[in-house]
Order: structure tokens, then sequence, then C-alpha cells
């Protein structure tokens, strides 16, 4: 089988290898046999190898994908795979991308769990069929992977652009009962770099690999900022 | 980014999303009036005949007209600060710039048809 491989950074180029095919291959399988037999100074990142970390996502023919979890057979094209870092984001090298942009802005977006308890106090008391509770549940999964942010378009043409996996974690915090950070993270998502910059193109629901829907997180964000805004409450 | 940035961008995402509810019924009657009107070629005494002092077509393409007026300048700026390098200013001075010529023109020519006809 030919992998073509993205060497080195903005300015690099393709080099391609001569990998056997295996049964059961997944792309990752792929990458590290590069590494291991054929090339040691070929940079990617993995952990878990199970689809557990998120942190082996790459561009697999064309599309954001996490290497462990993508079988050789379900996208090798005639045989042959050619292996990209991920889009939108500054290129270290080979495969490995600089995702410091991608979590400061879920920092930007107010991403993080800001409670008003101590441990003296009671836990809160929230059925898992509350409604609210239910929309947090169904964005809670997402291990940042960056997938559907280097899928954006929207962010490849404005770099400002918060994306979907941190509007998608703002999302699942707005419906958090215990979290008090409230208007202040609306204002954090609202005008045009966070959730009304959305194109509802849903690239992002396309290829999560948790079957997430950011898309569907951000048209919330989209009803709650703007009934803040015509509140007068983000003033 | 301000408070009021934050207002204007969401006042305008809101004004482009009404204007789009308003235009899908625009655009229906309009088509649907095509079809139905013109079975028997385009000619300007056929329109002229219908429309031209009408007040309720006057008053149809005015809220027609204005819809436009609001709807694309807002499309052509976002268009415009995703696919070009133009400074956000001039975007803002061309969006505007835009809505006037269509909201002139157009008013211009609602007026125009309703003056041509009647009595």
């Amino acid at each position: 089988m030919d992998v073509s491989i993205w060497r080195g950074g903005d300015d690099g180029e393709y080099q391609t290898y001569q990998v056997p095919r295996l049964e059961s291959q997944t792309v990752l399988d792929v990458v590290t046999y590069i590494q291991r037999e054929l090339d040691p100074s070929l940079s990617y990142r993995f952990a878990c190898r199970v689809g557990v970390c998120g942190s082996c996502a790459m561009t697999v023919n064309g599309k954001a994908r996490w290497t462990c979890r993508t079988h050789v057979s379900k996208v090798a094209e005639g045989g042959q795979l050619t292996l990209d870092p991920l889009n939108s984001m500054p290129r270290v090298k080979d495969l490995v991308v600089d995702m410091e942009t991608f979590f400061n802005k879920w920092a930007d977006a107010k991403g993080s769990f800001k409670g008003d308890k101590t441990r003296d106090d009671a836990l809160a008391d929230i059925s898992p069929d509350d409604p609210k509770r239910k929309i947090s549940s169904a964005g809670i999964e997402c291990i940042g992977c960056g997938a559907c942010y280097a899928t954006c378009d929207v962010i490849k043409w404005n770099p400002d652009y918060l994306g979907p996996a941190a509007l998608n974690r703002a999302w699942t915090l707005v419906n958090d009962e215990r979290d008090v950070t409230g208007l202040e993270r609306l204002a954090a998502v609202a005008g045009d770099n966070g959730c009304l910059g959305c194109h509802s193109q849903q690239g992002c629901v396309e290829r999560c690999p948790k079957s997430l829907n950011p898309t569907g997180a951000i048209a919330g964000l989209k009803r709650e900022t703007i009934k803040a805004v015509l509140k007068g409450e983000l003033s | 980014m301000s408070a009021s940035a934050l207002r204007t961008e969401t006042y305008l995402w809101l004004a482009q999303r009404l204007s789009a509810l308003i235009l899908t019924i625009c655009i229906t009657v309009h088509i649907a009036t095509m079809i139905i009107a013109v079975q028997g070629g385009l000619s300007s005494e056929e329109i002229i005949a219908r429309i031209g002092g009408s007040k309720i077509w006057l008053c149809f393409y005015l809220v027609f007209v204005s819809s436009v007026a609001v709807h694309a300048p807002i499309g052509l700026k976002s268009i415009m600060r995703e696919m070009t390098q133009i400074p956000m200013k001039r975007i803002d001075f061309l969006s505007i710039l835009f809505s006037l010529i269509i909201g002139v023109l157009g008013i211009r020519a609602a007026f125009g048809l309703y003056g041509l006809g009647g009595a």
C-alpha cells in the first residue's frame, strides 16, 4: 500500500512510503509501522490507541479522523492513503499541530466549570431526566480531539471564530444548573466570533467521532444569547 | 468585545433572519403571480395594468424591497468579511451603500409602477 505523508511544517512536502497491508489494520497502525520500521524521524501524536484520549486525530484522505479508530479498509481509496496534520491549526512538524489556540478558545468561551458550593455543602440534587441535564449530557462526552474544529469552514474564513468544540462545551455548562458563570459566559460566546458566526453547515456533526451535535449546541447558544441581548442583560 | 458591538451584531443577525421570513412570503407571492398571471408572454402593458395604480401592490413591493435592502447587505457583509481581505470599516461602508442603492432603486421602481397605472 502507498502511504503519502506530509513531512515538515508549512513549507514541507509529501513523502511516500510502502507499507504492508494487514488484516484489521488501522491508520494509526500504518503510521506507527512507518515510524518504527521505515523512518524514525516521523512525528505524530497518540496515547491510548483505543479512542479514549483523542490525541491521534489527523487528516486521512482529506477528512479529519481519529486514526486509531479508522480501519484502512474503510478509507484507503484504491489502496492509497494520504495523511496530513489537522487543518486550521499551526503545523509543528509532520502530523503534529499546535493545539494551543484551539484550547485557548475553550477558555475564551468560559469552558471551565465554576460552582459556588464548597465540600461542606450537600451534593446538588439533579435528576438524570431533568431536561437541562439531558441537554448538558448530550454534549459532555467531547474529548477535545479537534476533528470538528479542523473540519469547520467558518474557522478557515474567520480565524477568530471560537469553533464548534469550545461552543459545544459552553452549551453544556449553560445547561449545568450548578454552574454560576451565567451571563458572563453568554457574553463570551455571543456575536459573530461566537455562536452567530456558525453557518450551520454541520461539518462538525458529520466528522465528530463521538457523534455529538455541536451545530445543535450552537443553535441553543444562539437562542439564549439573543434572548439575553433582547432583555438587555448583556449590556 | 464591547457590549454595544455584541448588541449590533446580534440585532443584525436577527434582522437578517426576520427579513428572510418576510422574503419567503414575498418571493412566493411574486413567483406565484408571475406563473399564474403571465400566461400569454410578458408585456409591460400587462404588468402595468395589473400592478399600476394599486395601493395593495405598492405596499407589497415596498415591503418586498425594504426586506431585500435589509437582508442582502447583511449577507454581503458576511461574505466580504469571510472571503476578502477588505478592512471591516470599509465592509460596513460598502454594505450600507449597497443597502441604500437597493432601497432607493427599489422604492423608486415600486412608486414608478404605481404611478404608471390607474385612471
